[in-house]
């Protein structure tokens, strides 16, 4: 069951298809857009299609961050190294449906006017905070390359990649400042992050407490260690 | 083996109530939808009056966006979620309560909500406290044709109006985050002013169960939420009456919410707004471009008075 599965992951038209799917919510946006750019109207993009379109790909980006973070627990519990394979992938989703969420606020709703744009960062909270998570992520896209995780050494690559738990939270906590009222589906999205973050935080315990003799015995000796006899 | 069978899960285990019931009565309002568009050709009103209000000959917002973006918790808080969880909503029988300080309290049916005054056509700009507008050619009549017939007592100060609530066939207050029955109000002096439309209809019929069947409040110069919609009492009071968003978050949504560019919201600017069916925003105007209601404000604080 487990090798099948394995040869599945393994497979390169298992992430050609993962590839194909998760650009489905942006081809879904794509037709519409195009009709309304040139007809004037969309009825799949709602009476107000700009508003539609960035609550859709705001939606997303936390979706894929979401899913970015469950490759790890599920590769654990189902010991499945093969899964590390598509976490790159779709982390850099979530950054390019978090791309399209800026573009369409700052195109078409701050006409690319980077002083109101900015007036808007430093005044409303829920804006400060998602560009807060946008300023986290770009670091984590670009350094998302084989290359960088060389250049930085793995600890430290690893190390920089925790932000992706911050950009996560701060995706949450801007969709549930910009709500009225029905809080459900921030709070839902939350919920889920929470979940997700108390694995690890179970896995770091469990690690740390089988791990808590050896550093520490190798600390009371580190000169003999590292004394040549 | 590669996939277990699934254990015998029902949809019911694994969805939460709210959404399987809304399920069904999505379900059976789609099958009751066909019978209803139909039976809504009939909702024509005759005898209206064409007026001079035309919003400064700003192009009218398509009829379905009038009807599918609509803000009506009661039946969803997604934009499109009203026009379709509102359409086995009935409207009759259906009562209307004026009473409180008044000579004359009354009470009006659904036939008799039509014959309160005679029906005129405005067509008024409608801007949302959330930055987006319309331009929605409403049918109705002034609140001070009514407002007179029940003769306000020298203790009126304030109107009071409530609008229709059934936990059955609406959403609880849990899920939409407002408290029900939605209640608004304005000053006296505003109610009267000859802008305040009582509507029953627009684009020539009645209106839809989306946009506040059968009789809704239209007060163009504040932000959507003030215009409570299925109205089924208004009370002359004496002193301010508590207002649903207010109660929710009185530091973003003042009694008197009037559209003004130069107070912004706590979370968003007020001074663009997007009109459905434009893809960039336009500037807000004072009183959404209503200047004559100024007077009613002189030597108020716009901005503490938000």
């Amino acid at each position: 069951m487990n090798t099948l599965f394995g040869k599945i992951l393994a497979s390169r038209w298992t992430k050609v298809a993962l590839f194909a799917a998760c650009l489905i919510p942006f081809l879904v946006l794509l037709g519409p857009f195009y009709k309304l750019l040139t007809t004037g109207v969309a009825p799949e993009l709602t009476a107000n299609p700009v508003e539609y379109i960035t609550h859709d790909t705001g939606t997303w980006t936390i979706r894929f961050l979401l899913i970015t973070l469950c490759v790890t627990p599920l590769r654990k519990i189902f010991n499945q190294p093969r899964l590390a394979r598509y976490r790159r992938m779709l982390g850099l989703f979530a950054f390019f449906y978090l791309c399209l969420h800026f573009m369409t606020w700052f195109i078409l709703d701050k006409a690319f006017s980077f002083s109101d744009m900015w007036a808007d960062v430093v005044k409303r909270r829920f804006i400060t905070v998602g560009m807060l998570g946008f300023a986290m992520l770009l670091p984590l896209a670009i350094t998302s390359t084989a290359g960088w995780v060389r250049r930085l050494g793995f600890a430290k690559w690893q190390r920089l990649h925790r932000l992706i738990y911050f950009a996560a939270l701060a995706g949450v906590i801007h969709y549930y400042w910009l709500v009225k009222s029905d809080v459900r589906l921030p709070l839902m999205y939350g919920a889920i992050l929470t979940v997700l973050m108390f694995y690890r935080f179970f896995i770091w315990k469990q690690t740390a407490a089988k791990r808590a003799p050896a550093p520490r015995a190798a600390a009371t000796s580190p000169s003999t260690a590292s004394l040549p006899d | 083996m590669l996939i277990r069978k699934p254990a015998d899960l029902r949809y019911s285990d694994i969805t939460p109530k709210q959404f399987y019931v809304n399920r069904r009565r999505f379900l059976a309002g789609s099958l009751a939808f066909g019978a209803l568009a139909s039976a809504a050709r009939a909702g024509n009103l005759s005898d209206v009056k064409k007026t001079s209000y035309d919003a400064g000959g700003e192009k009218v917002t398509p009829l379905d966006a009038i009807t599918h973006y609509n803000n009506f918790y009661e039946f969803g808080t997604g934009k499109e979620d009203p026009a379709q969880n509102s359409q086995k909503f009935r409207t009759s029988p259906w009562t209307l309560k004026v009473d409180g300080d008044v000579a004359k309290p009354m009470t009006f049916d659904q036939d008799s909500l039509l014959k309160i005054a005679p029906l005129e056509e405005r067509i008024y700009r409608h801007r949302c406290v959330e930055a987006w507008s319309i331009v929605v050619p409403w049918i109705g009549f002034p609140l001070n044709a009514l407002l007179k017939q029940v003769e306000p007592t020298a203790k009126a100060k304030y109107v009071a109006f409530e609008t229709f609530y059934d936990s059955k066939q609406m959403l609880s207050e849990r899920e939409a985050g407002i408290q029900f029955p939605y209640v608004e109000g304005l000053r006296l002096d505003e109610a009267m002013h000859p802008l305040a439309l009582l509507a029953v209809g627009l684009y020539g019929e009645k209106l839809p169960n989306q946009d506040g069947a059968p009789i809704r409040l239209v007060v163009p110069w504040k932000y959507g939420f003030k215009s409570a919609k299925s109205l089924v009492r208004i009370r002359l009071v004496e002193k301010q009456p508590p207002t649903t968003w207010n109660i929710s978050a009185s530091n973003e949504y003042g009694f008197y919410s009037n559209v003004n560019p130069k107070v912004d919201h706590p979370r968003w600017s007020q001074a663009k707004e997007r009109r459905l069916g434009e893809l960039f925003k336009r500037d807000t105007l004072m009183f959404n471009g209503y200047p004559e209601v100024a007077s009613l404000y002189a030597g108020m604080d716009l901005r503490k008075n938000y």
